[in-house]
């Protein structure tokens, strides 16, 4: 099946996109991720102020399957948590790149190399077999 | 339909029933003082007759899907017979009637027990120490991190942040290393199945407290490169630590002490009988080398000088306790009863025999269920429920029509590298004619999957309660009776 990856998003080879606009940015996770994962159950979001280095991890989502960690593809500042996934962790499967976010960040200067869409789609055929 | 469905004990509640005949009362009576009454209706306890609460809980009882019923071939968990001699042993009274504040004077067949438990458990691993505190796996893990932890700042050495863990490692390995204050830090494995040496290597750095490491690994394989990463990890000025949870392939044909391991825990309630605790208490005994043995926590149990007899003793830097008083002392018990009576060379039997089952198992199926990785297996086999004939099947549904032919299903979704793993360990304790049988089945339900998908889908279809919604119990659970609510949700049509 083939996986939505919007273009205007840039993307991480450990599932994330991040919408970039001016010095914010919106992190969420991949229609490829969550399919993987299957129906999330609970997510666990970070404190609004902290502060994070590119790919440290920044929370937890956890489905019927599995707990992953969540990395933050970009340096920054949390804004904003999506209050809405503490009783509608379901957001996340049913509207990854919309109603789905997870955090808002302050984007710290120097961002690091992160994929295309289309670069994405092609890392993730590699992953299928 | 349900078959044999049994209802909450509430709901075979009616006012008025009793179980227990009270005499005549021959005083006068008289009411409890207004401020000690309760104002609800005591918890809504359920009223029952006396049988009615004995078969109640007998039904439950033998709906239990157990070891002492069915082939429970569940992976990483090593659920092996448990022989009943082993339960003689620890209801003897001498054990069972002893209590922990009687003293060492009137407990030397218990100490003796446990200072010889020590020993067998340093020889079998090549450690030179070993303490029998902690209640189960996890915790002994959390000691060999906190004794690691002491070690290291007993040096001076403060700068050590991180615990390394590979991707395949058990959830408990990097749980751990965070209660105990660690950054963990993952490393990845190669396509063999093995530790990533160069991955490893990128991340072995001065910050180092300690690598992780189970072997063999949650795909079953023996680590090729354990020596190397050891001697890897040591010359970073870390400590590798041994998840004994897979010991059962190991015993008498290799030493964890021996290949590198600085401190290991060993599940006795599952390597050495009684799975899981036999519902009841597990044991996570520990075993290390010298340079760590005045860390581990006490009381340990050794030899008085001069008159014989036994004494506790706490080691010099001990960590603290893990538990209080000696541990879970009737599964020290049964691991005892367990080596003596088996002897060594019925160790190195029991291994031998678990890595040729499991073997056996991967031979049958893997044409048709694919191994993660085409090695030769240790004591389980890592399959997928990925069928080239029945794309759209999920390892939930092959595990779940698995219940219908009789067999607890393996454990699925683990190790979380493999997508759809069918982790499947049948220990040395199963007969050919049952590992047969268990390979037909799954053959049988491939078959039926080819067939017709919907067989799966529906299943299980012979338990008391059918396919229950996981996602639904995970998001809003449900966790105390209420009435209204389990009626409310009966209107829904939810089971269970």
């Amino acid at each position: 099946m083939a996986f939505n990856t919007p273009v205007e998003l840039q993307y991480s080879k450990s599932h994330e996109w991040i919408r970039i606009e001016g010095d914010e940015g919106t992190v969420g996770i991949t229609d490829y991720a969550q399919d993987a994962l299957g129906d999330v159950v609970y997510v666990d979001l970070p404190q609004v102020g902290a502060r994070f280095d590119a790919e440290a991890v920044f929370g937890v989502v956890e489905s019927v399957k599995a707990a992953s960690d969540l990395y933050l593809p970009v340096a920054g500042e949390i804004l904003a948590v999506n209050e809405a996934l503490a009783n509608n962790p379901e957001l996340i499967n049913n509207d990854p790149y919309g109603a789905g976010w997870l955090v808002k960040i302050k984007v710290a200067p120097g961002i690091g190399a992160l994929m295309s869409a289309d670069a994405y789609a092609a890392y993730v055929e590699t992953l299928k077999h | 339909m349900m078959h044999n469905y049994e209802p909450p004990i509430f709901e075979l509640s009616a006012p008025g029933k009793f179980g227990a005949n009270l005499p005549q009362l021959d005083v006068p009576a008289s009411a409890l003082p207004d401020h000690l009454l309760r104002g609800d209706d005591l918890a809504s306890l359920p009223e029952l007759t006396e049988p009615e609460v004995v078969r109640h809980y007998t039904r439950i009882s033998q709906r239990n899907f157990s070891i002492d019923t069915v082939f429970f071939p569940l992976g990483s968990c090593t659920m092996k017979a448990n022989a009943r001699l082993h339960e003689e042993a620890a209801r003897l009274a001498g054990f069972a009637a002893a209590h922990p504040l009687q003293g060492d004077e009137l407990s030397q067949g218990a100490l003796q027990l446990m200072y010889e438990l020590q020993e067998y458990l340093g020889e079998i691993s090549g450690f030179d120490a070993v303490s029998l505190q902690p209640a189960a796996g996890a915790q002994g893990e959390l000691t060999g991190i906190l004794v690691f932890r002491a070690y290291h700042l007993d040096r001076g050495d403060h700068e050590r942040t991180e615990v390394l863990v590979p991707d395949s490692a058990h959830g408990t390995n990097p749980a751990t290393a965070a209660m105990a204050g660690y950054k963990v830090v993952e490393v990845k494995s190669d396509a063999r199945g093995n530790v990533d040496l160069a991955d490893l290597q990128r991340k072995l750095t001065p910050r180092t407290a300690a690598f992780m490491l189970t072997n063999p690994n949650t795909l079953g394989l023996f680590e090729e490169h354990v020596v190397e990463v050891a001697r890897l990890v040591h010359e970073a000025g870390g400590l590798v630590y041994g998840d004994g949870a897979n010991f059962n392939a190991l015993l008498g044909i290799a030493r964890p002490g021996e290949l590198g391991f600085d401190f290991m825990h060993y599940n006795l309630h599952k390597t050495f009988t009684t799975p899981h605790g036999g519902g009841g208490p597990g044991s996570g005994a520990v075993g290390c080398t010298a340079t760590l043995a005045p860390y581990l926590p006490g009381p340990r149990v050794r030899r008085m000088e001069g008159a014989g007899g036994f004494e506790f003793f706490t080691p010099e830097k001990s960590i603290g306790r893990m538990k209080t008083f000696h541990g879970n002392f009737g599964m020290l018990v049964r691991a005892w009863t367990y080596i003596r009576s088996i002897g060594a060379a019925g160790l190195r039997k029991v291994s031998e025999t678990a890595v040729l089952n499991a073997n056996y198992i991967q031979a049958r199926l893997k044409h048709v269920y694919p191994v993660a990785v085409d090695r030769t297996c240790m004591h389980e086999t890592v399959l997928q429920g990925k069928l080239a004939a029945a794309p759209e099947v999920r390892t939930l549904d092959i595990a779940k029509r698995l219940i219908d032919y009789g067999f607890h299903p393996p454990t699925v979704y683990f190790p979380l590298i493999v997508p759809e793993a069918l982790m499947i360990e049948p220990t040395e304790t199963e007969s050919k004619r049952t590992l047969d049988a268990f390979c037909d089945a799954l053959l049988a339900i491939a078959e039926e999957a080819a067939r017709d998908i919907e067989t799966l889908h529906q299943a299980p279809t012979t338990t008391p309660v059918r396919r229950l919604d996981e996602v639904r119990a995970a998001r809003q659970p449900i966790l105390k009776y209420d009435a209204e609510v389990f009626a409310k949700l009966r209107a829904e049509g939810v089971q269970g």
